[in-house]
């Protein structure tokens, strides 16, 4: 039961963050939307797990986690440089 | 002792609940790209991690709680890192935070204003 | 089932290429999580892993080559097409109104194949994951010509694109006289990456062999393992990560994955026995199988790994 208002809450956290994925003015909002929502699908694939009795769904988790770092990370470098294929990193602005 | 288990996972479950439910608001309401990966924040690392360490507890020791405590470590170190590589990448872009009114730097015009008041 | 639908629709309408592609690596993760709640787990994995990670990163290197927004073509809007496209789902529709509802349990592959796939597995094979056991086994043809379809896949991206124009070789010596005082380097991104990528590589191998317990398997390992070289080639230099994976290594793995499983099916040859018929690789039946099911999952993760290095490693050389 317990798990049920959890996966509620998810549900409704994915909705929220979709929103601002769609209509986010500036690119980086969707990206950011697109993280959240990972984090969440890790979130609902674990919660589903226990809901349904099949805790093997946690390796999906664990890489699901991972491949949504791994986007975040690529689309960023994307969006900064426009060049998949140079070091990330190093700018006018330093470490702020 | 099975029962104080029972209820402090219940009450982590409900609480993460609420963290992402704030969080998702959060990033709905609030106004500057900036702002808003503190509300995606709130839902990675708070809502996330307490949803997950709730499920610890409903687990037991075994197996499953090694696997939700590395899942829980990793979105530890990967979410602020992947936070911290797009307000980078909104940076160089361009995007500014959106700053409040600048506050007014004159010491006597603030104290006639305290002294108002 | 909503998401998905208001996702594909954003997708089909959005002008600009690249919220298309993050859009379509949100499609994917719904159709991934669409895969849990039926149940199916491996697919799942495999999706989520593929669909959503690896696919996104290629489009995206794909799009930083080329434009970010999609050419409106001058020319008027062909109906005929649409017309077609509307034809052939009716079709479609049609034909899946004949087969059987959903999970119908008189369904005609409930009644042969598959019973035969459930009952049988535990003493055929002797694996818990009936899932790895159909793959590799039963229906291992299928997928050694998956293999060879990756396989080709990363053949022809190495044929169509191949060498960057301009040499891009660095020596190592200029690789670190730059890393000394030319750009200053995210130290939060490289530190987490470094402390990430040996974790990867071990989960990666725990997911390989794994696969015959619980969901994994040769391809999501495969997926896994290039996901670890990717986040060290988009933290650092492509060329870098060059000096630490050589195109040669990756071409050997290319080849040596597929001929594994290939080799495997001629050794059952060899032995006696079909192609491709793992029994007869041991002395008992179930022993021979499982030798059979790890050597060719493991080819299957080799070739895989090998063809996703080999890919992105390829388009990310490019200059634009």
């Amino acid at each position: 039961m317990m798990f049920a208002v959890t996966a509620a809450a998810v549900l409704v956290t994915m909705v929220l963050t979709l929103y601002r994925s769609i209509k986010g003015p500036t690119v980086y909002d969707r990206i950011l939307g697109i993280n959240a929502f990972g984090t969440l699908t890790v979130v609902l694939i674990s919660v589903y797990g226990f809901l349904s009795g099949r805790p093997d769904f946690l390796d999906l988790a664990l890489v699901y986690a991972l491949i949504n770092f791994i986007n975040t990370i690529a689309v960023s470098k994307y969006v900064e440089f426009s060049h998949m294929g140079r070091p990330t990193g190093g700018d006018e602005l330093g470490d702020m | 002792m099975a029962l104080f288990l029972e209820i402090l996972s219940w009450g982590l479950l409900i609480i993460g609940s609420m963290m992402l439910i704030i969080g998702g608001i959060g990033m709905v309401r609030l106004p500057d790209v900036f702002s808003r990966m503190h509300g995606a924040g709130i839902i990675d690392t708070m809502g996330a991690c307490t949803i997950l360490l709730g499920l610890t507890f409903q687990a037991g020791l075994s197996i499953v709680t090694l696997k939700l405590v590395l899942i829980v470590v990793f979105i530890v170190f990967t979410s602020p890192t992947a936070t911290h590589a797009l307000a980078r990448a909104a940076l160089h872009g361009g995007a500014r935070p959106q700053l409040g009114e600048p506050v007014e730097d004159d010491p006597a015009s603030q104290g006639e204003a305290s002294s108002k008041t | 089932m909503v998401f998905m639908a208001v996702t594909g629709f954003a997708v089909a309408r959005l002008r600009n290429l690249f919220g298309v592609v993050m859009l379509t690596g949100l499609f994917s993760l719904m159709s991934a999580v669409l895969y849990v709640v039926l149940d199916a787990v491996d697919v799942a994995f495999t999706e989520a892993a593929v669909g959503a990670g690896i696919a996104t990163v290629l489009m995206l290197s794909t799009l930083a080559l080329t434009s970010s927004e999609e050419r409106v073509s001058e020319a008027e809007k062909p109906m005929w097409a649409l017309g077609l496209v509307v034809v052939t789902g009716a079709v479609l529709i049609y034909g899946t109104l004949d087969m059987p509802p959903f999970g119908d349990a008189y369904a005609p592959i409930h009644h042969h194949v598959v019973p035969r796939y459930l009952e049988k597995s535990g003493q055929e094979v002797g694996l818990p994951n009936v899932v790895t056991s159909v793959l590799a086994s039963y229906r291992g043809y299928d997928t050694l010509g998956e293999v060879y379809v990756i396989f080709t896949a990363a053949c022809g991206v190495l044929l169509i694109i191949g060498r960057p124009k301009r040499g891009r070789r660095r020596t190592l010596r200029m690789l670190v006289g730059e890393m000394r005082h030319g750009m200053r380097q995210n130290v939060i991104l490289r530190v987490v990456s470094k402390l990430l990528i040996p974790f990867i590589l071990v989960f990666a191998l725990y997911v390989q062999w794994h696969g015959d317990f619980g969901p994994g398997g040769g391809f999501q390992a495969g997926v896994i393992f290039a996901a670890g070289f990717i986040l060290y080639a988009l933290i650092f230099d492509v060329d870098t990560s060059r000096m630490v994976v050589p195109s040669e290594v990756t071409r050997l793995l290319l080849a040596l994955g597929v001929m594994l499983y290939a080799g495997v099916g001629v050794v059952g040859l060899l032995r006696g026995g079909n192609f491709l018929n793992y029994s007869v690789l041991a002395q008992e039946q179930a022993a021979g199988q499982h030798l059979g099911i790890l050597l060719v999952e493991f080819g299957v993760g080799l070739t895989v790994a090998a063809a996703m290095i080999t890919i992105f490693f390829t388009f990310a050389r490019q200059e634009h």
